[in-house]
């Protein structure tokens, strides 16, 4: 079997495994089953991801040819974006087992089960090459994120639960509705296909609700401001492995998904013809700013790190506003190296919250001399956030700059220039708290977490610096990816 | 004439505003699903009446048909009609369970309460 035959495999695995994971007894072994399916799913996204960089790669269902058949195709986007999930998951599944073990100490396996559903309709919709069937992917990824937010001790878990599924259903919908309109209008539901055949009727009514509808449904799945309403909740809320999971991946793949329906499937010249760039910059900007300072106000670490979130989607919306090989390069280097960053800083709050059971900013006093690994690990993520030279986030801000700067967009520099200030101060509240305040008193010591807490955090905030050094994998890739979606190059 | 060609999606418009207008306006949680539901409906009948050819017969191959309706929309359906009752059943266990530990299913009465203590084992 060539690699191509194993492609679908890193869907297939956790999705086979999901439903035996559920009827798996105790503790360890539906913990165990999750690790394997995620590690056989992130080697596989691993041989495939150089292939699909020289040249895409096809594998067709049932041997059905497209576009009558689903097809999986992976390029360079996709294939960094499959790597990024299913590594993310890899890196994750170690870190949660503790804390599940406190936060949902009975029936484990349909929890896991419930995880390894929503990886695998992360990666399908990743790797798929057909409308409808992202669709089909994203519910099963959402649906059992609900369920999995859900899980969250605090009662205003089933609240946020909610909220979320109302909104994302709706996105859902808006999307399929939006998929609907293009079958009606080019007959096929193929990306490939339908590519070729929206010229011919571009100029229609139709194709133009179309886009918007997948623009709007999408926008509600990314937490594009103004519709990220249901996201602090969501994350706040749910347990804290789910929240590391979600933050490094759910939104990255709602953003893949918009740039291949705007740039493979319309292209860019029909995208150029609606108000696009305004769109992501107007909303990008303002979601920056307002986010931002919504973060400063928030009294819980992980609220305060989920407007975080919504800031750091402004940024992307930004770079994939600018319709060039260096805008679209710094938003999909910002999307790896944002689930880097935000992945580090939730497992150490994530840490943080099984030891005291709170994650009120006031509560990380003294943390500083009581928690050092952790809070070490959070400082140096911290400063991958803020975009300090040698980290990720320096080249991802740095890369959007020069995008920004070449566009002539001067208002964006000063908005991700106020954007980095901003993400100073709400960073170094935490900060503050654990260094230079004293543990409040009465409070008894606070134990150092273990390594099964310690080395995955510690593989993202080293990895943070890794791709800040070395920008071959990162860099390189999203370089070619920009290159594919603009359909430049070979 | 063009009116009554069009038919199915005035329908679907109207009920897609009734819809979203019920997630939106509506508090009650229970209300909110009945709008989901509506709204999703209303683009089930959107592929459904594109799977129509006007003088097409049953798409089951047999002697001396030429045209034939399109199937292809009613399987995609019912994929997304499966999707939607996952949706309406997740959502409606949540309001149950809402209801059970705030004791309301109204929108605004009820907050997100950030900030207290995290209790570890009591649900």
């Amino acid at each position: 079997m060539s690699i191509v035959d194993w492609m679908p495999f890193s869907v297939l695995l956790p999705l086979i495994a999901a439903p035996v994971c559920a009827l798996l007894p105790g503790r360890m072994l539906p913990w165990l089953l999750t690790l394997i399916a995620v590690l056989a799913s992130a080697v596989i996204s691993a041989l495939v991801l150089p292939q699909a960089v020289q040249a895409p790669l096809s594998y067709h269902f049932g041997n059905w040819p497209p576009p009558i058949g689903i097809e999986y195709r992976v390029d360079a986007v996709n294939g960094l974006l499959a790597l990024l999930i299913s590594m993310m998951a890899l890196v994750i599944v170690p870190w949660m087992r503790q804390s599940v073990n406190q936060e949902v100490p009975q029936r484990q396996g349909p929890f896991y089960a419930l995880f390894l559903l929503a990886m695998s309709g992360l990666m399908g919709i990743t790797l798929t090459g057909d409308a409808f069937n992202v669709f089909v992917f994203l519910e099963i990824s959402s649906l059992s994120t609900y369920a999995l937010v859900a899980h969250g001790t605090r009662r205003g878990a089933l609240l946020s639960a909610f909220r979320y599924l109302i909104m994302g259903t709706l996105g859902a919908t808006f999307y399929l509705i939006g998929v609907g309109l293009l079958y009606i209008m080019t007959g096929t539901l193929n990306m490939a296909d339908m590519a070729e055949r929206i010229p011919e009727v571009a100029d229609t009514r139709a194709v133009r609700a179309a886009f918007v509808f997948i623009m709007v449904g999408l926008g509600l799945k990314l937490a594009l401001f103004p519709l990220h309403r249901w996201l602090p909740g969501a994350y706040s809320n749910a347990p804290s492995a789910i929240t590391v999971f979600l933050a490094a991946t759910a939104t990255k793949v709602a953003v893949y998904v918009m740039l291949r329906m705007v740039f493979s499937v319309f292209g860019v010249e029909f995208a150029l013809s609606m108000p696009y760039e305004e769109f992501f910059l107007v909303l990008g900007g303002i979601g920056i700013l307002y986010a931002s300072v919504q973060a400063i106000g928030q009294r819980t670490a992980k609220r305060m790190l989920a407007y975080s979130s919504v800031a750091q989607i402004g940024y992307i919306a930004l770079a994939v506003g600018f319709v060039s090989i260096d805008g679209l390069t710094a938003g999909l280097v910002h999307l790896f190296n944002h689930a880097l960053m935000k992945g580090a800083l939730f497992m150490a709050v994530g840490a943080v919250v099984y030891r005291l059971g709170s994650n009120r900013i006031e509560d990380f006093a003294g943390l500083g001399r009581e928690m050092p690994w952790t809070m070490l690990g959070f400082t140096l993520a911290t400063l991958s956030m803020i975009g300090v030279p040698l980290t990720a986030g320096f080249i991802s801000k740095w890369v959007l700059l020069q995008a920004a700067i070449a566009d002539g967009h001067w208002i964006v520099v000063g908005v991700v220039a106020v954007g980095s200030m901003l993400a100073v101060v709400y960073l170094g509240r935490i900060i503050e708290a654990a260094y230079l305040r004293p543990a409040p008193e009465g409070r008894a010591p606070v134990r150092e977490v273990g390594l099964w807490f310690q080395l995955p955090m510690w593989v993202l905030v080293l990895a943070n610096f890794w791709f800040g050094i070395d920008t071959s994998l990162t860099l390189g890739t999203a370089t070619r990816g920009a290159e594919v979606l603009l359909g430049v190059g070979p | 004439m063009d009116l009554l060609g069009h038919y199915n999606y005035y329908v679907v418009v109207i009920l897609m505003m009734i819809g979203l207008y019920a997630v939106i306006a509506r508090g009650n949680m229970v209300k909110k699903i009945m709008g989901l539901n509506l709204f999703q409906t209303a683009g089930f009948i959107l592929f459904i009446s594109a799977g129509k050819i006007i003088g097409g017969s049953t798409p089951i191959y047999r002697e001396g048909v030429e045209l034939y309706s399109n199937p292809l929309p009613h399987v995609l359906i019912l994929t997304a009609i499966v999707v939607g009752i996952a949706t309406t059943a997740v959502g409606l266990a949540l309001a149950l369970r809402i209801r059970e530990t705030y004791g309301s299913i109204e929108d605004e009465e009820l907050v997100e309460d950030d900030g207290e203590d995290w209790s570890f084992g009591d649900r």
